[in-house]
């Protein structure tokens, strides 16, 4: 059966409803919270501060500590809490998505920590931590150069689809799944992280990546209006 | 230590700070300073310039200075475009991307004799020459004292740059590891901040009690000269020193202190909106003990 229609009734272009909100954590000096569909990450940045242990620091320049973690309950089977193979994966790509973007050199040998939570995962958990990310940064005042966003495109059979879910990330027939997780600059549309989990034509790559920037042009526009004090959900606005 | 000494203290600084060469980015707002003020009796020059400014376009209560109104502000995020660069120049926090002026930082943008600066809400402390603010001790070496300012740097006491004398071997009779200081910036070297107690208003703050907010939130705590923190004062019966650095100590008794930082607590929360002195004033007045 080829893949047609989506399981959820969306666009083949279309992304999950979004939920973005800035301040979530009153403790950090910036914090935010994404959301797409059903998965749900929150983020905290703490800093430029002083780092420990000391062996870490860099004369010329602050780092960036990423820290990526699944609730427990955050799955229907219980997600060991703690550093894992795929967590620590996660966190690096997250720390190397971001520290493009940001403005390390202002104060050497600090750090900025940014934690990100996934309450509820339901593919795109990354995209949606680095989102997250992204927005708490910008919020703790931290100097960026532009806002990055990130998206999951997936080709499910011979499908483009935009913003998939866990659903179609196990889609097997046909061609089956492909996952590619997008981070693109806000300005410049660059791309500060790719990953590819399946296999993909050369040419269809090329379509997956202007299906990236669209949603990614989209997903800057909520970060944005987030940022300035709206707090966006769009599950409700379906409702009414 | 009241505030009137902290402001005496802060009159020096201006001086200071007018010569320093570190503050070329605040020349401007130095020179605006100048411009309008009537009296110079009151807190730092950066301090003083926000206050003014962020009150301007909400609040009645800033009637001279109609020079310095910088026209209308907006909030923007990293990456925003904010004008095209054909009239304007970048200033703080913003660069020019392909004939833009795009911002890189959080904050309100404002065009001030065609520089277009961001100036930010949020983010840490950063200390500059001049500073006057509240830390904790956090560890004594032989020399000194090591202080927790906030911010990216740990900072640094010298046994040297206190005003009286101390034995060398009991550094902790002065102020030992937990103890509250008011001190003043010396100096921001790559990676290091010295401090300073040899000024007028400086010195260990006994007792009371020790809160954070965010620095940037600190003008308006103050007010206009001072009109804040001392209608908190007055109607709290409490002390209260505001550190640059966003630390608050206060002292007095436990209901007044409670009170007092009930009132911290709605101007951090409220910073942005109107009429924040009457709010706060009321907020005083109907306070209740044990009322959150």
């Amino acid at each position: 059966m080829p893949y047609e229609k989506r399981a959820d009734g969306r666009e083949m272009n279309e992304l999950r409803p979004i939920q973005a909100k800035v301040g979530v954590v009153p403790n950090a000096d910036g914090s935010a919270l994404f959301g797409a569909g059903k998965t749900i990450a929150i983020a905290a940045v703490y800093g430029p501060k002083p780092l420990h242990p000391a062996h870490m620091k860099k004369a010329d320049t602050g780092i960036i500590r990423c820290e990526y973690n699944m609730l427990p309950f955050s799955v229907t089977e219980r997600a060991r809490p703690g550093p894992s193979r795929r967590s620590k994966e996660i966190s690096m790509i997250t720390e190397n998505a971001l520290a493009g973007v940001i403005d390390l050199k202002r104060f050497p040998g600090t750090v900025i920590d940014v934690q990100i939570m996934i309450v509820q995962a339901d593919a795109g958990t990354r995209c949606a931590g680095i989102n997250a990310a992204a927005m708490a940064l910008a919020h703790a005042g931290i100097v960026m150069k532009e806002m990055i966003s990130s998206v999951a495109i997936g080709k499910i059979d011979d499908k483009i689809a935009t913003d998939i879910t866990k659903e179609e990330e196990d889609y097997h027939d046909g061609e089956g799944p492909t996952d590619i997780p997008f981070t693109i600059t806000s300005n410049s549309k660059e791309i500060t992280h790719l990953q590819l989990d399946g296999y993909i034509q050369t040419h269809r790559f090329k379509e997956s990546i202007e299906a990236a920037k669209i949603a990614c042009e989209k997903l800057n526009e909520i970060q944005i209006r987030a940022l300035k004090g709206e707090e966006i959900d769009e599950n409700k606005e379906k409702e009414k | 230590m009241t505030e009137e000494k902290q402001e005496e203290a802060n009159e020096l600084d201006q001086e200071k700070t007018e010569n320093s060469i570190e503050e070329n980015s605040k020349e401007t707002q130095s020179n605006e300073i100048t411009e309008d003020k009537s009296d110079n009796s009151n807190a730092e020059p950066q301090e003083n310039k926000e206050t003014e400014s962020l009150s301007e376009p909400t609040n009645n209560e800033s009637t001279h200075s109609e020079s310095s109104i910088p026209k209308e502000r907006k909030l923007v995020i990293p990456g925003e475009i904010i004008v095209s660069a054909e009239d304007n120049l970048p200033g703080d926090f913003t660069r020019n991307q392909d004939g833009n002026i795009v911002a890189t930082r959080y904050g309100l943008a404002e065009t001030y004799n065609r520089v277009v600066r961001v100036i930010p809400i949020s983010g840490v402390f950063e200390p500059r020459r001049g500073n006057t603010i509240v830390g904790r001790v956090e560890d004594i070496n032989f020399s000194g004292w090591s202080i927790n300012i906030g911010g990216p740097y740990n900072a640094f006491l010298p046994l040297v740059e206190c005003p009286r004398f101390i034995n060398r071997n009991n550094i902790e009779d002065f102020a030992t590891v937990g103890d509250v200081l008011a001190m003043k910036i010396l100096g921001v070297k790559r990676g290091s901040v010295d401090l300073t107690l040899k000024s007028r208003g400086l010195g260990k703050l006994e007792g009371g009690r020790l809160i954070k907010i965010n620095p940037h939130k600190v003008p308006r705590v103050i007010g206009k000269e001072g009109s804040m923190i001392n209608l908190i004062k007055e109607n709290t019966g409490t002390e209260i020193m505001v550190g640059q650095n966003g630390f608050i100590w206060l002292t007095g008794e436990l209901a007044g202190e409670i009170k007092a930082e009930a009132a911290i607590d709605l101007i951090s929360q409220e910073s942005t909106s109107s009429g924040l002195t009457e709010k706060v004033e009321e907020f005083l007045k109907n306070y209740k003990d044990g009322e959150k």
